[in-house]
């Protein structure tokens, strides 16, 4: 029976192993089937490698970076060589869903896709706004900003320079649109939240205070032939609370500490419902 | 004694096992069939304002063009056929969503026509209205481009959630039906390219 048994298992881990290695032969089929590539967590993603100098991506990062962590909206610039046959359009919809520009529910993202110039083929922008979004930067406007601000710029070979005033305009519109709740409970929401901590440390510091004066209180009756609690009542009049009251002020400036460095925040989950415009050069 | 205590035990694991299973499966299908619903309302929306755009655009038109009363005739009538044709969200089967689709793009083949008509008036094609308006219809045709891949994609999910088994015995059990798709246009029915 035993053996039986563990044949069957045997037989079942051998099942299993194939089931995974199916499974995961269909997970690759599927990501190579849908070609976009993986963001690399910053808000400009240049694949190209040679579009943008290495101080303009970081100045747009930067730049980005501080209007995302203000205002919760996200900006991604992607720069690709091919949009692998899909037109700039259905490419930008399907780049800008993939990564979740924005955040959930309130799909505030938008993504500049550029495809640079070369032998075989025009340069071509697209400006794609998330659902939330659409109000604040029409298609309308996302058309002019292509034409006006974004073309003739790179019509000349200033990519820094046409990307920076776009993102400037888009950044103007949509300042007032999304506040960024984050931000705000980071901030000036730092004292409700630093509330719930501070209480635990004063609980902590009035704990080991407390545990460390019975100690003390214990040798005080014992040597003095005195009740505990009386010698408690004793001790605790004339201490000073100066030393915990130190340790705890000190404990709460370690909070302080939190700054919003880390990634670039932008990839929260946004989608994409077919706003924005384009063009080419 | 013994004996029925366990069978009655037995029978009473069974029966939750049962029930929680098609409980679970059941919650999670009126969810997700609600979320097709959801997903075609959007594409409702999309049609709509596309809908929206033309009055607007014929208007502009027409100021540039008044000998192109044929076509801009064509579209008002597309536009109001496209307009009535509208389905029952909780009845996404095939024959409803091609008629949907067939009253579409007819309008999507009229605005095409006037598109056509309109390289022939260079006034018109330099007025700022109407190249905004264009522009707006560039947009909405790629919403719903989008909302058409939404709806198919949610459609897919559900699809392939009632089918397996054993929800598809509950599926049937409680009337749940198989969603339709949006197909690709046949042939020549292409929205309307916007070239600049």
């Amino acid at each position: 029976m035993r053996s039986h048994l563990m044949i069957n298992n045997r037989v079942m881990r051998k099942k299993i192993k194939y089931i995974l290695l199916i499974l995961i032969s269909f997970i690759s089929i599927q990501t190579i089937a849908q070609n976009y590539p993986e963001h690399t967590g910053n808000s400009v993603n240049d694949f190209t490698g040679n579009f943008l100098r290495n101080n303009e991506i970081n100045a747009l990062e930067s730049k980005l970076r501080k209007f995302e962590t203000e205002t919760s909206s996200a900006i991604v610039i992607a720069i690709v060589e091919s949009f692998d046959g899909y037109d700039k359009a259905s490419y930008a919809f399907g780049l800008g869903e993939k990564w979740g520009i924005g955040k959930e529910g309130k799909n505030n993202g938008i993504i500049i896709l550029v495809k640079p110039k070369n032998q075989n083929s025009k340069g071509e922008v697209f400006i794609a706004t998330g659902y939330g979004l659409e109000g604040a930067v029409p298609d309308a406007i996302t058309k002019r900003l292509v034409e006006n601000e974004i073309i003739p710029y790179f019509k000349q070979g200033m990519h820094y320079k046409g990307l920076d005033e776009a993102t400037n305009r888009i950044m103007e519109l949509t300042r007032g649109e999304y506040t960024a709740d984050e931000y705000r409970q980071a901030t000036s929401g730092s004292a409700a939240g630093t509330g719930i901590p501070v209480i635990i440390i004063f609980l902590i510091v009035i704990i080991f205070s407390f545990i460390g004066r019975a100690r003390r209180a214990r040798h005080y009756a014992v040597g003095h032939n005195i009740p505990f609690w009386i010698a408690m009542g004793m001790l605790s009049s004339n201490r000073s609370h100066g030393g915990s009251f130190g340790n705890f002020s000190s404990g709460g400036g370690s909070f302080g500490g939190f700054s919003g460095g880390g990634g670039f925040g932008g990839f929260g989950g946004g989608s994409f419902g077919g706003g924005g415009a384009g063009g080419s050069w | 004694m013994k004996k029925k205590w366990i069978t009655i035990i037995v029978i009473a694991v069974i029966a939750l096992f049962f029930y929680s299973s098609i409980k679970g499966n059941y919650n999670k299908m009126v969810a997700m069939d609600e979320g097709v619903k959801s997903q075609w309302a959007q594409v409702e929306n999309v049609y709509q304002r596309r809908a929206d755009l033309i009055p607007n655009l014929v208007n502009t038109v027409k100021g540039y063009a008044e000998h192109e009363q044929e076509t801009l005739t064509g579209v008002i009538e597309a536009r109001a056929k496209a307009t009535s044709t509208t389905i029952d969200p909780s009845n996404l089967n095939t024959e409803s969503i091609q008629a949907f689709q067939q009253a579409q793009s007819g309008l999507s083949s009229a605005l095409s026509r006037l598109m056509v008509v309109v390289e022939r008036y260079p006034n018109l094609k330099a007025n700022q209205n109407f190249l905004e308006l264009q522009t707006q219809l560039e947009g909405t045709e790629n919403r719903i481009t989008v909302e058409r891949q939404k709806f198919n994609s949610s459609a897919q999910t559900f699809n392939t959630f009632i089918k397996q088994f054993p929800k598809n015995i509950y599926a049937n059990t409680f009337g749940f039906e198989e969603k339709a798709y949006f197909k690709a246009q046949e042939n020549a029915q292409e929205a309307p390219k916007v070239e600049f």
